[in-house]
């Protein structure tokens, strides 16, 4: 006995099986989101500097900040530096005007954090992305700041170059979405006008009346601009490469599936497609679409947020799919150039149901009941 | 990872697999050492339970001081799910009381003092042609019953009663399970290189039991020496083929293996049996060949020891109910890193807080895990990134399951199948918030039994 008990005497540890686990953990997955943002980040910060940085900075401290305060007033085990509070900084403030002054941000940042998720029980338990939360109560609040689009430094130094190329671009200061827009709204005032006339009995002068098919909306022509990052719009906006970049990061890495990126990107670009080959005189080019706004940062950052889309693999597509098409009827139809927003926040209402309908059925059928 | 083979053999079948899945590492880091033979010494002592499978415990026969001989029944099996339990050695029974089994709750077991003389160890590598004719259904059936053979994976439940022919349910094919997905374990890896044969009578005899008409040995691709071994040793066989599975956890798991090798569908809730299938551990195939040519009961395993915390990792051949110290002692004892002893492989082996228990006959293997190896992460909110549902092999929904057990919802998780849970243990494996998910869904399963 005396060997036996040798050979036991220590105390064994004893738990519930698997005793084997990935090295993977949620902040590794936050720091890998946060690591795919930085192409974007940087590109941001090299096109708009100084403002840039303050709209950042001001973003990150006011998140880390309201969920450390929350946690210790409520006396919780302190979750400001799990990372996830870094995502929503960066996705939030990677998606305001850098024009934006900083206070705003600020503003924004602990509406985002204490609202839209602490509120709900912090981590893992809010039904909306906070991040665009926090951007629809600017864009409630700050209508005006939020929609003023300065020019990037890189088209000051770059405007002899880009007015002979991009002319009504730098006359009307917009963002490319409100210039793919500009053609749409004139085309609808068109046909208003044609209607009042038809109806005032000018049928000839009705007929005359429609719009020129040689001509194509000017913003096809900055589409290379579009796509590399020289253009207006809210930090993360302008360069859709660096989102490229950073979202192929996370395919590779495995932070996200596939299923959200394709069905976002498949089903926009298939509205985008089938509404130019209608009319290209009306309607931008595909890729404006496509590499325009936030579609990119919102397909692969945005909408693959973990908390709130679906949980099977099926529900992620329709998820996808849902956002993409909701991006795409706005800014067609809708009254904003940009889409990303309030689609992201309707699909999320939906994760639930989405849920329920798409539920994994077992291996061998449901059982029997 | 080695070569297949490459010659083109008409037994060899293609690559199977099944969705979803884990690739734990693999770390069979004791699959080069040869199976040995641990005797054990006069004076020593064997625990043989009466509960070593699933279904009734035995009834003991015998008393404290009945002088007892190896491969004598000293447990009686009274009930179909059952199976009798034999003494292992020859010895003396100290006492017959309620001692601790590796479940953690004590269970009526045997004590056994080894005396002198002990019979002459068994030829467990090479068996004599068999001659099938000489062997009915019925006959066959019920030397495994008496022979107290159970499945040797880790269910340990009782052999015959898959065998066993049922006319509304014919059997067409039986697999043998010979994928080891566990990782560190290696004990069904050595048995196949070392003694092919009796694996592959045994596979006839309960064909023929069971009424089969084909048999199919599924070996993981991580094992070609194994499959190369087994290729040889069914050259002329009629009837049986190999197939090679992809090394994925859990391929052995019997629902999965049938889908990846027959694409089949066990019904939710049903056998195997309802799909023709009988699924048998390579090591039960062998021990079916060992009753059935020598009427040799189920006295002795091998044993894989295994993992960082043991000075002497190996293959061993143990007689039942040997006490996981003495094997310890036998490997060299633990390291001083040593934190976690498991009775199987990390995937799916219950932890043991004693080394004072016995081996059991579903025991494949005892791993011993090192503080380096031993994850201590605390768990962290569910940030519903859905990986426990994509990976899930019976492609459950984990996390609401485990949501549901938390919160005591037994409705809401049975809703979601927790039943079809089989415990591999792939969730909480992939958990990036490091939730036991596992251990969840097996407290929802305890709750909902309880309610019944």
């Amino acid at each position: 006995m005396a060997e036996k008990e040798q050979v036991q005497e220590k105390i064994l540890l004893v738990s519930s099986s698997p005793h084997l686990v990935e090295p993977a953990t949620s902040r590794r997955v936050m720091i890998e989101v946060a690591v795919g943002c930085a192409p974007a980040a940087l590109a941001a910060l090299y096109f708009f500097r100084g403002p840039a940085a303050a709209v950042l900075i001001s973003c990150l401290a006011a998140a880390i900040g309201t969920e450390w305060l929350f946690n210790v007033i409520r006396k919780k085990p302190q979750t400001a530096f799990d990372g996830s509070v870094i995502v929503t900084a960066l996705i939030l403030g990677l998606s305001l005007p850098p024009t934006l002054p900083f206070w705003m941000a600020i503003i924004g940042t602990i509406v985002a954090v204490s609202v839209a998720k602490m509120l709900y029980g912090g981590l893992g338990n809010n039904i909306f992305n906070p991040a665009m939360m926090g951007r629809a109560f600017l864009m409630a609040c700050f209508g005006m700041a939020m929609t003023t689009w300065s020019p990037n430094t890189y088209q000051e130094s770059q405007v002899e170059k880009a007015k002979a190329a991009q002319q009504e671009y730098v006359k009307t200061e917009a963002t490319p979405l409100s210039l793919a827009k500009d053609p749409i709204k004139k085309a609808q005032k068109l046909e208003e006008q044609k209607k009042e006339e038809i109806a005032d009995g000018n049928l000839d002068y009705a007929k005359t009346l429609v719009i020129d098919k040689s001509t194509r909306p000017p913003v096809n022509q900055i589409t290379g601009s579009i796509f590399m990052g020289a253009t207006r719009g809210s930090l993360g906006e302008t360069s859709a490469l660096c989102w490229l970049i950073g979202g192929l990061f996370l395919l590779w890495r495995r932070t996200i599936t596939w299923h959200i990126p394709v069905a976002v990107l498949g089903s926009a670009g298939v509205i985008a497609m089938l509404v130019w080959l209608i009319n290209p005189a009306v309607y931008a080019n595909p890729l404006v679409h496509l590499f325009g706004g936030g579609m990119i940062m919102c397909a692969f950052f945005i909408a693959t947020d973990p908390v709130t889309c679906p949980l099977s693999r099926s529900g992620r597509v329709l998820f996808g799919l849902g956002v993409g098409g909701l991006i795409m009827l706005i800014r067609l139809k809708g009254g904003y150039p940009e889409g990303v927003m309030y689609a992201i926040l309707l699909m999320n209402s939906m994760t639930p149901l989405l849920d329920r309908w798409t539920r994994p059925t077992p291996l061998g059928g449901k059982a029997a009941k | 990872m080695t070569q297949l083979p490459t010659g083109i053999n008409r037994k060899l079948k293609g690559k199977y697999t099944f969705k979803r899945g884990i690739h734990p590492p693999h770390r069979k880091m004791s699959q080069a050492s040869p199976v040995e033979r641990v005797v054990i010494p006069a004076g020593h002592t064997v625990l043989i339970p009466m509960s070593q499978h699933i279904g009734a415990p035995c009834e003991p026969i015998v008393a404290a001081k009945d002088e007892v001989t190896a491969g004598q029944v000293i447990g009686q099996a009274n009930a179909f799910v059952s199976a009798p339990v034999h003494s292992s050695i020859n010895g003396v029974v100290k006492q017959v009381a309620p001692l601790m089994h590796p479940s953690g709750r004590k269970v009526l077991t045997v004590e056994i003092t080894a005396t002198e003389q002990q019979p002459e160890p068994n030829n467990w590598k090479n068996c004599p042609d068999i001659d099938l004719e000489k062997y009915e259904p019925d006959a066959i059936c019920s030397v495994i019953r008496d022979a107290g053979l159970v499945g040797m994976g880790g269910a340990a439940f009782p052999t015959v009663v898959k065998l066993t022919q049922n006319e509304k349910k014919p059997v067409d094919t039986i697999i043998l399970n010979g994928c080891e997905c566990e990782p560190y374990l290696t004990s069904d890896h050595r048995l196949m290189l070392e003694a092919p044969g009796p694996i592959i009578a045994g596979l006839q005899l309960a064909m023929k039991a069971a009424g089969a008409k084909n048999g199919i040995i599924a070996i993981e691709d991580n094992k070609p020496d194994a499959i190369n071994g087994i290729l040889e040793a069914i050259e002329n066989v009629p009837n049986v083929s190999l197939a090679i599975c992809k090394t994925k956890y859990p391929q052995g798991g019997e629902k999965q293996l049938i889908k990846a090798v027959l694409k089949r569908d066990v019904p939710n809730g049903g056998l195997p049996l309802d799909v023709g299938v009988v699924v048998v551990n390579v090591g039960t195939a062998s021990a079916i060949a060992w009753a059935c040519i020598e009427g040799r009961p189920f006295t002795e395993r091998i044993v894989t020891v295994t993992g960082k915390g043991i000075t002497r990792q190996g293959n061993f051949l143990v007689p039942i109910g040997l006490r996981v110290s003495e094997l310890l002692k036998h490997c060299g004892g633990l390291t001083d890193d040593a934190a976690k002893v498991l009775l199987g492989g990390p995937m799916m082996g219950p932890t043991t807080a004693t080394l004072d228990v016995p081996i059991l006959k579903g025991t494949s293997g005892i791993t011993v895990m090192s503080e380096s190896e031993v994850s201590k992460q605390e768990a962290t909110a569910c940030i519903r990134c859905s990986r426990c549902v994509d990976f899930c092999p019976m492609n459950l929904v984990p996390t609401r399951i485990a949501h549901a057990s938390k919160a005591r919802n037994v409705e809401m998780a049975l809703d979601y199948d927790l039943m079809a849970c089989m415990e591999c243990g792939s969730c909480a494996y992939v958990c990036p918030a490091q939730i036991p998910l596992t251990q969840y869904l097996r407290s929802g399963k305890a709750q909902a039994r309880n309610k019944k």
